[in-house]
């Protein structure tokens, strides 16, 4: 493709135009990273609106579906359009929206889309640059294809649930829905690389994203984990090991502190050293017993001693003195910290990280804000559209629909 | 008609990362058919990577090496290691010692023939190497920087050590997770924020190169490990932000989805994940376990109040399940349109069926041990095939490719660098020691 010279500053994905119909988490949160980049994302919602303006947060713990926090937060920089794919009128209008679009992104589950005359092969004809993204749970087809999958489901089948917890218990999960969030950010690579192939390439196609096999073939299991079994004839099994001690006596793990709890990493020598100097211990290097370093680290019976001076040492300083301290030594001490702790954060505040953004129904709140600063194509921050908000002005200013087209598609349900 | 060209092809990537959240970030860039190019230096073993280059003794006496293959660690480990092997698929590795000014002058060169320079290094060892982007982009006006030591560039913490457990503490994640009856101190790490960075490093380094297509221009990118994990808290941040309020731990269990959670099969260490989405999948459930009469009653009977209820579910659900197979459940449960899945074990998990219809796993083969089945690219593009994978480089593998094809170094030049210890394929550390010779 030809370069267009584009004069001053521009975000970086300002020609890209992208249709989402999906619900859920992944779905939005991928295309709110587009958005919030500059694409022009139109969120497609059923005419009720999407089941997560359903969810809380709400303020005042009222629930209202302009006031989600989940909503509010995943579709920041949206348009917002309705339509019902199930009806006629509304398959024609999703036919239109796409004619014009790069990317659409659908999450119906496999065949749905093709029941509705809106499979890929459909919507290639109306625009063969389209690119479609699947996001399902377990893709398009094979045995579990129609499988129902919940945050915890997803975990168990492709995630590191198994040994995530410790060993007297069940696998526990990790918090809320963080990976359903990360998936949307591995799809958003999958959005961005059949945009990238359309815009340079002119060609379109169909992009299957399984969950179940993002989850198994990106983090911790999908690399270490499997590969370790695979190399061992699947012996040992990785166990739920509960805190990190990588079987040495170094500290590692959450340990509490004054006011909370701190995360001390573990794992290299040169940290124990540096753990002494912070703890201003150096001088058990040159006890007897500690010879010769560092495979005193392995020494089992040691472990009690170091570890109640590093209890002892937690327990008389705050999170944050243990941070600092620790890391005046390069000794690896985070804070462990609960939102409160976030939003005081000298270093979050420092960076002008938190942007406030209002939103006529909702109201202002701070929202986490950019999770990168492109020098030349900022980030941007920007609000979620109202239910069926931008309806005329996408309806009838961009696609031509008359006013009086519009009030009967409204009459009929179909947005 | 012929397949599109992947959608990187062409693209050379610098790529100066360590641990997980850098290298697992340009895996996604390698699958899309970018050229990775890992820089290396044989003065400084990046065990953090590859792992250590000797491993104690009393390690593996202890029970470790798990990493290796049949647990041996062999004389190289730094080419062996299970992690270095996903994290350096697609990766092909030259060695260069950025501390001298020779050193510079070729990672410069490398600068110029690239399109991206891909770094998680931590903050202040570039600027200690005088490699700053203003330098990188006047070796090359074009390129692309993006750079993402744990915690920014800049504000009170920039120069603070940390690996992803202490993102994730530090953005919220670890005080969020783990059991209801117990404190937070039982949570062994997830690395979440490793596999949050690296992916949004990935999608940064496309949105520039998308960017530099329309523009001609390269740009440097920041971004903290932190920042980008907190976009994930999402619920928890907006509770705070709207109520003052503070989310403890939940568990397996879901407020908006009751039961939820995980209960023991037979056998040893199985287990099967339950979520009961709403009142019909509740009486369904019911109706499976022959349990019918507690669909009506009133203590179960909305998602509030079997939420509420759940600690007297959960032994009845548990007695149902301790005598079945995982997998036996799941498909039952899934039959009848009830969301559950086995707890899929790392063992486990090359004989599902589902993965292998579909083909997910690709067998890469490893020089001198033989071939292993690794996770292959995460979806399906229906027109350009992915790349598939290929095993991690040995330390300084493609230093001939390098130097001489790309970099347009002479022989004699090249040898000059073998004897400066720019190039080779042995830790400098671990070189036979000269003999001393007595004068």
């Amino acid at each position: 493709m030809m370069q267009q010279q584009l004069a001053g500053d521009v975000l970086a994905l300002s020609d890209v135009t992208v249709v989402d119909i999906s619900t859920g988490i992944p779905g939005s949160f991928c295309s709110k990273l587009l958005a919030d980049f500059g694409a022009d994302v139109i969120k497609v919602e059923p005419p009720q609106g999407d089941p997560t303006r359903s969810l809380g947060p709400f303020p005042g713990d009222v629930p209202h579906p302009e006031k989600s926090g989940l909503f509010l937060h995943l579709n920041t920089n949206k348009r917002g359009v309705t339509l019902d794919p199930s009806s006629p009128s509304g398959q024609v209008l999703l036919r239109r929206l796409v004619g014009n679009a790069d990317l659409l992104i659908e999450s119906f589950g496999p065949g749905k889309m093709t029941d509705w005359g809106l499979g890929y092969e459909e919507l290639a004809k109306v625009n063969p640059r389209l690119v479609v993204l699947s996001i399902s749970n377990c893709g398009q087809w094979g045995p579990y294809k129609d499988f129902k999958l919940s945050e915890l489901t997803l975990y168990a089948l492709g995630g590191t649930l198994h040994h995530t917890g410790i060993p007297e218990r069940e696998p526990v999960k990790m918090a809320l829905t963080v990976i359903q969030f990360q998936m949307g950010q591995v799809a958003a690579i999958a959005a961005m690389a059949g945009v990238m192939v359309s815009k340079w390439q002119g060609v379109g196609q169909y992009i299957d994203f399984s969950l179940f096999e993002a989850q198994a073939g990106t983090i911790d299991r999908g690399g270490i984990n499997i590969l370790t079994s695979a190399y061992n004839n699947r012996q040992p099994a990785i166990v739920r090991a509960g805190p990190d001690s990588f079987r040495t006596i170094q500290p590692g793990g959450v340990y509490p502190c004054a006011d909370g709890y701190v995360q001390i990493t573990s794992g290299r020598p040169e940290w124990f050293k540096r753990m002494l100097k912070t703890l201003r211990r150096e001088d058990l290097l040159l006890e007897e017993r500690y010879q010769p370093f560092p495979d005193c680290l392995y020494r089992a019976d040691l472990k009690d001693e170091i570890d109640a001076l590093v209890f002892e040492w937690t327990l008389q300083h705050t999170k944050r003195e243990c941070q600092e301290l620790a890391q005046a030594n390069e000794w690896p001490i985070t804070a462990v910290s609960t939102m409160e702790d976030l939003f005081t954060d000298p270093h979050f505040r420092g960076r002008n990280y938190f942007v406030p953004i209002s939103h006529p129904i909702a109201g202002e709140f701070e929202y986490p804000g950019p999770p990168a600063l492109p020098a030349e194509t900022p980030w941007k921050p920007g609000r979620a559209p109202l239910l069926g908000e931008h309806n005329q002005e996408i309806y009838c200013t961009q696609l031509g629909y008359s006013l009086e087209d519009l009030g009967r598609m409204r009459e009929q349900g179909v947005i | 008609m012929a397949s599109p060209r992947l959608p990187l092809e062409g693209i050379r990537i610098v790529d100066l990362t360590i641990v997980w959240a850098g290298p697992s970030g340009t895996v996604f860039l390698g699958d899309l058919g970018a050229e990775l190019v890992r820089v290396e230096s044989l003065q400084h073993p990046d065990v953090n990577t590859r792992g250590q280059t000797r491993i104690p003794k009393a390690a593996l006496e202890g029970g470790g090496g798990g990493q290796f293959p049949k647990r041996d660690p062999g004389d190289r480990p730094w080419e062996r290691s299970a992690s270095f092997q996903y994290s350096g698929r697609n990766k092909i590795s030259m060695t260069v010692d950025l501390e001298r000014e020779s050193g510079k002058e070729i990672f410069l060169r490398l600068v110029q023939k690239s399109d991206v320079v891909f770094s998680n290094y931590a903050a202040g060892t570039l600027e200690k190497l005088g490699l700053t982007y203003p330098v990188l982009r006047e070796a090359n006006p074009k390129i692309i920087m993006v750079y993402f030591p744990g915690f920014g560039l800049s504000g009170p913490y920039k120069y603070f050590k940390g690996f992803g457990t202490n993102m994730e503490a530090l953005a919220g994640l670890t005080a969020l997770r783990g059991y209801t009856d117990m404190d937070v101190t039982v949570n062994g790490s997830v690395f979440q924020a490793d596999a949050a960075a690296g992916a949004m490093g990935a999608f940064l380094t496309l949105l520039a190169l998308h960017h530099r297509n329309r523009t001609g221009k390269g740009q440097f990118i920041e971004m903290s490990q932190a920042e980008t994990t907190l976009h994930h808290l999402s619920q928890a941040w907006f509770q705070y932000a709207m109520n003052q309020r503070l989310l403890d731990p939940m568990g397996n269990r879901d407020g908006a989805a009751a039961p939820q959670g995980v209960y023991r099969c037979s056998g040893d260490d199985n287990w099967v994940a339950i979520t009961i989405e709403d009142d019909k999948m509740w009486a369904t459930f019911c109706d499976v376990i022959g349990r019918p009469e507690l669909s009506h009653d009133p203590r179960y009977a909305d998602i509030v109040n079997r939420y509420k209820h759940q600690d007297d579910l959960d032994p009845i659900i548990a007695a149902w399940t301790q005598d079945k197979r995982h997998y036996d459940l799941m498909h039952l449960l899934q039959g009848r349109g009830i969301t559950a899945s086995a707890v899929i074990s790392h063992r486990e998990i090359f004989d599902d069926p589902h993965l292998q219809a579909r083909g997910f796993f690709k067998q890469v083969e490893l020089p001198g041990v033989g071939l292993f089945p690794h996770a292959g690219p995460v979806y399906k593009m229906s027109k350009t095939p992915l790349k598939e994978p290929h095993r991690a480089p040995l330390l300084g593998e493609h230093n001939e490719y390098v130097y001489k094809t790309v970099l347009g170094y002479s022989e004699e030049e090249y040898q000059q660098f073998v004897r400066d210890q720019h190039i080779g394929d042995t830790y400098i550390d671990l070189l036979p020691k000269p003999q001393g010779v007595s004068p």
